[in-house]
């Protein structure tokens, strides 16, 4: 990480933090504080754009441009902020009904253009500031205020579907877990182009314990998958378990049981994504084993620039404007 | 000058005889393939070129590829020349050029009587008679008596004409449109030139395209000279316009510059964010070709994300503006509101179109007056402006932006399908003439202790300041939760929401006194004003100066600022004995005057999907001043 004159107090506002104590959004946002102080960019530089819900509250807490928009734009409003302004550094905050319900659209759709801005989505598997209705990514059968019986509608997995936009940074990480989470950030940040990250986070109060296979002592262990880059993919208490790609899947094992040749290596960068949507669907929540690290980090042009090299280039070809000449482009006469 | 047309004169004298006219209307209709918006387009640019004033109406079919050659699948491209400054594209063509049996379905009942009809013979076959739905084929049965027809077969002179260009198989009959063009520049005295310029520039790409139009141009242009059908020619001559330098211009494309103008005005990057959708789509297809002007186009995945993205391009210190029509205007409710709460300056076209829902895409109405002024969520007051003709957009356009950036503030800019397609000649504005509307960006800290404080107002247009990202010192957060007056952080208190609500009532309400007043135009003292706002311009003027041709008097009042309104416009309703209040809607300003004013006045409404006929609006004038 690169030097800097921040501390994390530099970017902290004298805004009351309003989430319920407990709530995994403090974790997350020390994480990002941290990481802002350590990454050393101007903090003028930076902006933090968000939706609404309880994650989207995050610009308020953070000393640094921002903006608390409107339930799902919150891509598409950064989306046009880092068109016109390709010098800044824009992040968007997000939790998974505003980024994965009302808002699908704009996340899909910034994902594929590849804009330069960082996703940070928020899942807590639940509508935490409406009190706890299910969301897209509740899984089956949850029961809810809205849902008395058990939610029918099947859950997104939004590491899947941001890799199926063929979103050209995807991870996954985990609130409580501060250094990943500084790491995804740090190197989601050196990404050109779209990072989309999905932050299991705990809701206390509407969905505890959502996520206790990842984050539980015991539990960890046998389900975290650790994805490093370069690295076979092994992982349980004593790296028993291996995944390999088989019948067009990936596939838990026990690693004696592999040929291990067989067993994947990690890495972010293929061009094709498919080996990392079959890693996404090793689980389809936070249930069983679950792979977390980055996924994907295969660049592709940014689509800031690539507006701006038409706009360099139109201006090459046609000089810079002149509106004198462009009023009259369509031909003129004259009346005397 | 009278403003009707010099009736044709009886044609019994072998030699060619040159008829002047003060004014002429002429329509050229045929299936869409048929090429009549291009042949529309060319006689517009050899008119404007010969000196007359004109304005054009050109109307599709809201399907790009209806059946070829029935009713749906009719375009048609209608233009007025004349020898004064006329107002409108006119209310009946005293020409009708018809293609093939379904044009002449479809527009028959618009032309004069004792008109001339050209059509094109060799389209009347069985087969496209039935499609058009006649029994009889209306060239035999007697039933055109009342017109002079001029029958052409343009398919069979147009193949000879063509043969030896190099265009082969179905291309050959795409000239026929210029055909019927070199036909008309002979009938009506057009110069040549300008069309045969434009055939060489547009298809340079093509030599034997080339060709074969500029043959069959001039084999059209001969036909006339040769043909016994007609005698008779007609001169339209160059109309007294003020001295300048004129270019012929639509209104969207007109918007589109004027666009870039602010922007240059404004010294700030232009970002146009938009989903398209007829009749707002050229503003970005206009702006996506001028990327030398540094204008950034982004063509969202819908209008929530267009508003979206001219908000985010908004805080970051860009001229933002987005275009739509009235479907994609109510998309962006939501997103307009924000922009009202976080104070960005913002402009909104909405090119109306017929509602409600799809509507009618291609046809006017003015029906988005109350949904622009009301259609939001809580109190959110916001300026509304209309462009009243083709090049008006220039300068709406302009004004729109000077507003929204002085103010800080979303503005919304109402055109019609009518000045969007339509087009006028437009004396050009001296560049460097444009007034400066720029706002300088905070820079410094406004508050104690080196605080920025964003909702800290300025005292005289209620304005907050824009800082923007990158400017060290100034961070702050904006959002759609109530700001606390001037340090702008999150509040609920129950005073501060009415101050804020207030304050947003006044800033707009305010703009009233930096507005101009309203003029009235025609007779100060008569007992009638006529008040009107966008593409209605045309109609009311012209009606009213038929009025006056024939002794009466009549006032009008075209009103270019909806909200707020002028300041002066409650004293000039009120110094006439009656008001009316023609629009292409069911009575939307009428009720707007009369929630703000407590003023009664008689509507005149209408909402077909066609302009008025100057007609129409002359009648009710009459009538009223009957009483
Ligand atoms: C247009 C609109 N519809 C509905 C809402 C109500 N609403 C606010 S937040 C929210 C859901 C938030 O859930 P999520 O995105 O998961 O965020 P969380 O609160 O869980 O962090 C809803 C439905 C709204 N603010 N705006
Ligand atoms: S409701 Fe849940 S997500 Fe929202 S602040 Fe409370 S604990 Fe956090
Ligand atoms: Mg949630």
């Amino acid at each position: 990480m690169t030097t800097s004159a921040y501390t994390r107090a530099d970017f902290q506002t004298d805004q009351e933090v309003r989430w319920c104590p407990g709530c995994g959004d403090y974790t997350i946002l020390a994480s990002v504080q941290n990481f802002m102080a350590n990454m050393g960019l101007p903090k003028e530089k930076i902006v933090f754009v968000s939706g609404i819900g309880c994650s989207s509250r995050f610009p308020y807490y953070m000393n640094t441009y921002g903006m608390h928009t409107i339930h799902g734009r919150a891509p598409a409003i950064a989306t046009g902020l880092a068109a016109s302004r390709p010098d800044l550094s824009v992040w968007v905050v997000t939790g998974d009904g505003d980024a994965l319900s009302i808002g699908g659209n704009h996340l899909i759709h910034a994902l594929r253009r590849n804009i330069d801005i960082k996703i940070l989505l928020f899942n807590n598997q639940i509508y935490g500031l409406t009190k706890g209705q299910y969301s897209p990514t509740s899984e089956l059968g949850k029961r809810t205020k809205s849902s008395p019986m058990g939610a029918i509608d099947w859950p997104f997995n939004p590491v899947a579907l941001a890799l199926g936009a063929e979103a050209t940074f995807v991870a996954r990480t985990l609130d409580m877990d501060r250094p990943l989470t500084q790491e995804i950030l740090e190197r989601a940040y050196q990404h050109q182009g779209a990072a989309f990250i999905e932050i299991y986070q705990n809701c206390n109060v509407f969905n505890d314990k959502a996520f206790i296979e990842l984050t539980g002592k015991e539990e960890r262990v046998h389900n975290r998958i650790d994805l490093r880059h370069g690295e076979p993919i092994v992982f349980g208490p004593n790296q028993e378990k291996a995944v390999i790609f088989r019948d067009g899947r990936a596939q838990v094992v026990d690693r004696a049981s592999a040929d291990p040749s067989e067993i994947l290596v990690h890495d972010e960068t293929r061009p094709d994504p498919t080996i990392a949507f079959a890693l996404a669907q090793l689980s389809h929540g936070p249930h069983g084993p679950t792979p977390i690290g980055i996924f994907r980090d295969a660049p592709r042009d940014t689509y800031e620039r690539l507006m701006a090299s038409q706009i360099a280039e139109a201006q090459q070809r046609l000089g810079a404007g002149d509106l004198e000449a462009l009023l009259r482009s369509g031909g003129t006469w004259e009346v005397t | 000058m009278s403003d009707t047309i010099a009736t044709v004169n009886d044609e019994s004298e072998q030699e060619t005889q040159t008829a002047e006219l003060d004014r002429v209307v002429i329509r050229l209709a045929g299936d869409s393939g048929d090429g009549m918006q291009v042949a529309g387009s060319r006689f517009t640019d050899a008119s404007a070129a010969f000196g007359n004033d004109l304005a054009t109406l050109p109307s599709f079919p809201a399907e790009i590829r209806a059946p070829a050659g029935t009713l749906p699948g009719v375009s048609s491209f209608q233009v007025q020349i004349a020898d004064f400054d006329i107002l409108t594209a006119g209310d009946q063509p005293d020409v009708l050029v018809a293609m093939n049996p379904a044009a002449l379905k479809a527009n028959l009942a618009d032309l004069r009587q004792g008109g001339t009809l050209i059509v094109n013979t060799e389209a009347f076959n069985e087969r496209n008679l039935a499609k058009a739905g006649y029994e009889k084929n209306p060239l035999e049965d007697g039933s055109l008596e009342g017109y002079r027809v001029i029958k052409v077969p343009m398919e069979s002179l147009t193949k000879e004409a063509v043969k030896d260009s190099g265009v082969k198989g179905r291309d050959v009959l795409r000239s026929k449109n210029f055909f019927a063009l070199g036909l008309l520049a002979w009938l009506f005295h057009r110069p040549q030139e300008p069309t045969l310029e434009w055939v060489e520039q547009k298809f340079a790409a093509r030599p034997e395209v080339v060709k074969a139009n500029i043959s069959a141009f001039k084999a059209g242009y001969n036909f006339g000279i040769t043909t016994e059908a007609t005698k008779v020619t007609y001169l339209v001559k160059p109309a007294h316009l003020p001295p300048g330098t004129y270019t012929n211009v639509t209104g969207n494309t007109a918007l589109a510059w004027g666009l870039i103008a602010a922007a240059h005005a404004a010294k700030l990057p232009l970002f146009y964010g938009s989903y398209p959708i007829t009749p707002a789509s050229d503003i970005l297809h206009e702006l996506a070709r001028r990327k030398n002007f540094g204008v950034r186009t982004f063509q969202a995945e819908d209008e929530i994300a267009a508003i979206g993205a001219t908000i985010g391009a908004a805080f970051g210190g860009a001229l933002a503006v987005t275009g739509t029509s009235g479907p994609g205007l109510a998309l962006k409710s939501e997103g307009i509101s924000l922009a009202v709460m976080t104070e960005l300056p913002l402009v909104i076209v909405d090119v109306q179109r017929g509602g409600p829902s799809t509507g009618l895409p291609t046809k006017p109405e003015q029906t988005d007056l109350l949904f622009a002024l009301y259609g939001r969520h809580g109190e959110s007051p916001l300026p509304v402006l209309a462009a009243a003709s083709p090049s008006d957009a220039f300068d709406v356009a302009i004004e729109a932006a000077r507003i929204a950036l002085k103010y800080m503030t979303p503005v919304i800019l109402l055109s019609d399908n009518l000045i969007a397609n339509g087009s006028e000649p437009w004396r050009l504005p001296a560049v460097d003439e444009l007034p400066d509307i720029s706002v300088p960006f905070a820079t410094e800290p406004n508050g104690p202790e080196g605080h920025f404080l964003p909702y800290l107002r300025d005292v005289h247009t209620f304005a907050r300041p824009w800082a923007v990202p990158g400017t060290p010192g100034l961070e702050h957060r904006l959002g759609g939760l109530e700001k606390e007056a001037i340090t702008g952080n999150v509040s609920y208190d129950p005073a501060n929401h009415q101050l804020m609500t207030d304050s947003r009532a006044w800033k707009i309400a305010n703009i009233a006194s930096d507005i101009p007043p309203v003029e009235v135009e025609g007779d100060e003292d008569a007992s009638l004003l006529v008040v009107g706002w966008g593409s209605t311009l045309g109609s009311i003027r012209a009606a009213a100066r038929r009025a006056r041709n024939r002794g009466h008097k009549v006032a009008t009042v075209h009103l270019r600022y909806l909200n707020p309104f002028p300041e002066n416009l409650e004293d000039v309703l009120r110094s006439f004995d009656m008001i009316l209040v023609p629009e292409l809607n069911t009575g939307q300003l009428r009720r707007l005057l009369r929630a703000e004013y407590l003023i009664d006045s008689e509507g005149l409404n209408k909402v077909a999907g066609v302009p008025f006929k100057v007609a129409e609006v002359e009648d009710k004038i009459l009538e009223m001043l009957k009483r």
